[in-house]
């Protein structure tokens, strides 16, 4: 019978082809911004860890409490003692910024993860079923993106209030659009495809086929809109923060710091410069790691 | 003639491709246009004709990934048109499709012995315990090896692949297979093979193919009868033998003079002119006349329909009527 004389492709055992998640890695690391970005996440991630840990544990690792005024102290220029020099209230800022980035990060995570859980279903909802569903769900999203987005996260903080957590939902309620468009538009082009056609045709229901067949297969778009989603996040909750209507004092954000500090922009622009650079440098980071992570994940551009 | 399998009634499947406005200049796609016929239990209904004759639009309303404009569909006696997503649900263990292209038609990101068991586990056709046995054993039916189960399809070939989804298919234990030219994206030293594998499957678990082709050779290796679409249109239907020796519709003749022969007395070349006409929007009347070589007076003007003219063939031009 021919079918079993044929011979396996290979013989058991031997090292298996490489993984896609392998050649994604492969392409990311010769790829010297994408790890310049990715080191300085990761350092940022540990800073917040590390924060978070030693303040839950009530242990102070910072060189000062970054809540802790100190009157005789203020506007202390950069030195020694002051690595960022300290603001009107007489707060260290290299400790105030450190300790802010659990927030920014934190925020950054929450606000994707909010927005992509709805992203996801109203898209592939869309894309899926068509038709009027499709028709309403993405004419509602047309008009959100139609509102500037900073303009329209001010709005949503107005009705639902001040704080971090009403600051995530607003931006987080801000940021949906644009993922329910990019999972839609590849919803539309999976739903077409051969293999989701097969998954049809042995059974399976609507919801199975598309967390099943086709939300894994659409997955690298979404990681790579995600990863520059995060910066556009901690952007959006600093300008936030600028206006006094994130975090409550005497949190350290680094938004809430440079709209405190924009006062002494002339006398004391210490106070203005770290936590702006702070801000530059993890948008940076997750933009060039984004950036970096799309070429990966593009078969096309990959460098082999 | 024996059992039913399939029979189907005024099928037909029409595209909307513009709208208009307000309802005019709409344009319609006619790719299936009032098709009857039937499918007996046991046998190859071979379907043939040219890209965009509507006969992969056939094979996909039998599998449910269309839904047909108008006409019925009824599988050994019971009506599949018309039923609710879930009621039509319970027959996809019946009625399988093996696709095209193995490169587009298997997922990606799942492995072959995943692809193979979910329409099981799907179907709650065996306890969780007797799946692996199952697919093990579906594996080496199609020709491949248990160890391979946990690859990727994007290890193995085109005709490998093709065999996952031949696997695929007969999972469910289904009664009646489409066959969606399932060769004719592999090497021709492949194709061979994987007819014969589908020859030997029929055999072994009693299945009913709808074989879909887009030339007269493939078919005729595998098929017990033959339809010949036209633009949305089935044209003739006859046994294998007798549409091969006697066609009797100008566009089979015409298909039958270009395929390559061997060993045969050689037929006259038919060379037909002229572009196959849009189906959007068709005028009534012949399908066919603008191209036919043997239009006579009025065949502009005359709707074709298929009639027996010899037994068991059917033919629909002005000719025989």
């Amino acid at each position: 019978m021919l079918g079993k004389k044929q011979k396996p492709v290979e013989v058991p055992g031997q090292e298996k082809p490489e993984s896609e998640l392998h050649a994604v890695w492969e392409s990311l690391r010769v790829n010297k911004t994408a790890i310049f970005g990715m080191v300085i996440i990761i350092i940022l991630v540990a800073v917040a860890l590390v924060t978070f840990l030693a303040d839950a544990a009530g242990i102070q690792i910072l060189p000062y409490d970054p809540n802790e005024t100190d009157m005789t102290a203020s506007f202390v220029k950069p030195c020694a003692e002051h690595w960022f020099g300290t603001d009107e209230l007489g707060r260290d800022i290299f400790s105030r910024i450190l300790d802010g980035t659990k927030i920014s990060l934190f925020v950054g995570f929450a606000v994707v993860i909010f927005s992509l859980f709805f992203g996801i279903i109203l898209g592939a909802v869309a894309g899926y079923k068509g038709g009027v569903v499709d028709t309403v769900i993405m004419r509602i999203m047309d008009i959100m993106l139609s509102i500037p987005g900073i303009l329209f996260a001010i709005t949503l903080m107005a009705a639902l209030g001040k704080g971090l957590d009403k600051a995530i939902v607003a931006i987080g309620i801000v940021a949906i659009p644009e993922y329910a468009r990019i999972v839609r538009g590849s919803v539309l082009s999976a739903k077409e495809s051969d293999y989701t056609q097969a998954a049809r045709v042995i059974g399976n229901r609507d919801l199975r086929i598309i967390f099943k067949h086709i939300l894994p297969n659409i997955i690298s778009p979404i990681i790579v809109r995600a990863t520059l989603g995060i910066s556009g996040a901690i952007l959006d909750t600093a300008a936030l923060g600028f206006l006094g209507l994130g975090v409550q004092p005497p949190v350290a954000e680094w938004g809430d710091m440079l709209g405190r500090a924009k006062g002494y922009i002339f006398a004391a622009p210490y106070t203005l410069v770290f936590p702006g650079l702070a801000i530059t440098l993890v948008v940076l980071a997750f933009n060039l790691f984004g950036d970096g992570l799309s070429d990966a994940l593009d078969p096309k551009s990959r460098k082999r | 003639m024996g059992e039913v399998m399939f029979d189907i009634r005024h099928l037909s499947k029409y595209f909307v491709v513009d709208k208009g406005t307000f309802g005019r200049d709409k344009k319609i796609l006619k790719a299936v246009d009032d098709v009857s016929f039937q499918i007996e239990k046991g046998e190859t209904f071979g379907l043939v004709g040219e890209s965009g004759c509507g006969k992969t639009t056939i094979g996909k309303m039998l599998v449910n990934l269309y839904e047909p404009t108008d006409g019925q569909i009824f599988f050994q006696g019971e009506e599949l048109t018309g039923l609710t997503p879930a009621q039509r649900r319970q027959y996809c263990k019946d009625i399988q499709l093996i696709f095209q292209d193995p490169y587009a038609s298997l997922n990606p990101r799942v492995t072959i012995g995943d692809i193979i068991s979910e329409p099981i586990r799907i179907n709650k056709l065996l306890p969780e315990d007797q799946i692996e046995e199952r697919v093990n054993y579906l594996l080496n039916r199609v020709g491949l090896a248990n160890h391979q189960r946990n690859r990727y399809p994007h290890e193995f070939s085109g005709g490998q692949r093709q065999r996952v989804g031949i696997a695929r298919a007969l999972a469910v234990e289904p009664k009646m297979i489409v066959c969606d030219e399932p060769v004719s994206a592999l090497d021709v030293s492949i194709q061979a093979q994987v007819l014969n594998l589908l020859d030997e499957l029929q055999e072994e678990f009693g299945l009913t193919y709808l074989f879909i082709a887009h030339g007269l050779n493939v078919v005729k290796h595998i098929s017990d009868r033959v339809g010949v679409m036209y633009l949305g249109k089935l044209v003739e239907i006859a046994p294998k033998k007798e549409l091969y020796e006697n066609p009797l519709h100008p566009y089979t003749q015409a298909l039958l003079s270009a395929a390559p022969a061997v060993g045969t007395r050689k037929r006259e070349r038919i060379i037909l002119e002229g572009d196959v006409p849009s189906p959007i929007n068709p005028e009534p009347g012949c399908r066919f006349c603008s191209r036919c070589f043997k239009r006579g007076t009025g065949c502009e003007a005359y709707e074709t329909k298929l009639k027996e003219v010899l037994p068991g063939h059917f033919v629909a031009c002005k000719e025989y009527a």
